[in-house]
């Protein structure tokens, strides 16, 4: 089989690097306001704090690539459900870079107070939904089921996690009144790296469906069987 | 179950256009057969009512069954046939007579009307479900050639529709027409298959997803998948399919 029309191919690949790009950016985001706060690094936290414009501006530019994609080709099948894939990714990595200014500012409110504790489940969960993110973005780079499916399975141990941090936290509250601030900022980070977890559960379902065409939301079942099952 | 089609081979002389075809095509349902040209969607729309026959040298195999009659049946009434399963070409031929005269050709020589105000009638509602009577009703007596090619082509269709068959065949029937007369023609379809089981070919897949209830891809003769329309052009389960809906092929 020959390819198809390589303008169309072309521009199909170029959306795919930029999403990419959209990817990397989201994850760079996230690994420095995390870093900031396990490290009290003001400097990483002043990054994330100002540095949300590329990530933006790449949101409107895959969202205008897409729209255009499907006014001037008409793709189908596979195609069509790239094009699909790529606008809702493309939502979710935004989230992502927004939830990591959240995590920043709340590490910047955090740091005004001394340290609650010694950090351990956060860290954790930082580095649960990191790699869930990159396996996430791996999965749609290689078109991967297996491994995006278990970043669908990985999603239970952050909320586990979620749980933990807010009961554990919650003994010191109980305790102390004057670690209610901080603690409800740690709060709020866990419950944000839990939201970013979220995100890369849904590109990866975004990644079954590109590829299998298996809606595998809210347990949806097959597309291909009955494409307009609960429609 | 409308139209039932099982093991058909068709020879134009020694080669073989179309191999081992088997499928079953839905009552009043919208069919389009879609594939790369000379894959022999056309062959198989035209075994559905023998026109193939008027081509010399040619044979089929297998069966078609429409409503349960075989049409193959050596004694069976072709012009019945043909009456039954109505066809729309690419290209639309009124005969060189006046509008009046293009639809109630076959009402006449098949005997279908019993008087004058019978035959005017039926004209009339062949011309209403053709979406073109309000244009014409003012002109009957013109000639057919005078209308826009459009109406042409709507024309044709009330011709086919007048005699009342089960199944309307349509052969790229947009084909040669501007996107307005276009989406007049894909509305009537949709319109129609209230009333018939529609079988259409067509180069243009859009049109095939817009029109259609199911799909059919042929490749070489073949047929490689039928299934629901929106299955074909979402996630169809041929690698073949894939390859010629997006654009992949040859």
């Amino acid at each position: 089989m020959e390819r198809a029309a390589p303008h169309f191919q072309e521009e199909l690949e170029l959306l795919t690097s930029r999403l990419l790009e959209m990817g990397g950016l989201a994850e760079e985001r996230v690994r420095r306001s995390v870093h900031g706060l396990a490290d009290r690094d003001l400097d990483e936290i002043h990054t994330v704090l100002v540095g949300d414009e590329p990530v933006n501006q790449l949101h409107i530019e895959i969202d205008n690539r897409c729209f255009r994609l499907l006014a001037l080709h008409q793709p189908m099948a596979a195609d069509l459900r790239a094009i699909l894939a790529a606008v809702k990714i493309n939502t979710d990595l935004e989230r992502v870079g927004d939830l990591a200014v959240n995590i920043a500012e709340a590490t910047q409110r955090y740091r005004a107070h001394p340290p609650v504790k010694k950090l351990i489940d956060i860290p954790r969960m930082a580095e649960i939904a990191q790699a869930m993110l990159r396996d996430a973005l791996d999965a749609f780079v290689r078109r991967d089921i297996g491994l995006a499916q278990r970043v669908l399975n990985a999603d239970d141990q952050l909320d586990t996690l979620k749980t933990q941090v807010f009961r554990e936290l919650l003994t010191y509250m109980l305790q102390d009144p004057a670690t209610i601030e901080p603690s409800l900022d740690l709060i709020l980070v866990s419950r944000h790296l839990e939201r970013i977890g979220d995100h890369a559960t849904n590109v990866a379902e975004d990644v079954i469906f590109m590829v299998s065409a298996r809606d595998v939301r809210h347990h949806a079942g097959d597309l291909a069987a009955d494409p307009l099952a609960g429609a | 179950m409308k139209i039932a089609v099982q093991g058909l081979n068709f020879y134009y002389g020694q080669k073989r256009a179309l191999e081992d075809i088997s499928v079953q095509l839905p009552s009043n349902l919208v069919s389009a057969f879609i594939g790369p040209s000379g894959c022999g969607k056309t062959t198989f729309l035209r075994t559905l009512n023998r026109m193939n026959d008027l081509i010399p040298g040619t044979r089929v195999e297998g069966t078609v069954h429409i409503d349960g009659i075989n049409v193959y049946d050596p004694s069976l009434d072709v012009v019945g046939l043909r009456r039954r399963v109505g066809m729309v070409f690419q290209k639309s031929n009124p005969f060189p007579k006046s509008i009046f005269d293009n639809v109630a050709y076959g009402l006449r020589i098949n005997g279908l009307s019993a008087n004058r105000a019978d035959l005017t009638d039926r004209v009339e509602q062949s011309l209403r479900s053709a979406a073109l009577w309000e244009e014409v009703k003012d002109r009957l007596s013109e000639p057919a050639l005078s209308l826009s090619g459009g109406q042409q082509q709507r024309l044709c269709i009330a011709r086919a529709l007048a005699v009342k068959p089960k199944v309307l065949l349509m052969d790229e029937p947009a084909s040669a027409l501007d996107p307005i007369a276009t989406q007049r023609i894909e509305e009537l379809i949709y319109v129609l298959k209230k009333d018939y089981t529609i079988v259409i070919v067509t180069h243009n897949m859009q049109q095939a997803a817009r029109v259609s209830d199911y799909t059919a891809f042929f490749w070489l003769g073949r047929l490689v998948e039928y299934a629901r329309t929106d299955r074909i052009f979402t996630a169809p389960a041929e690698k073949l399919t894939e390859d010629y809906v997006t654009g992949r092929f040859g």
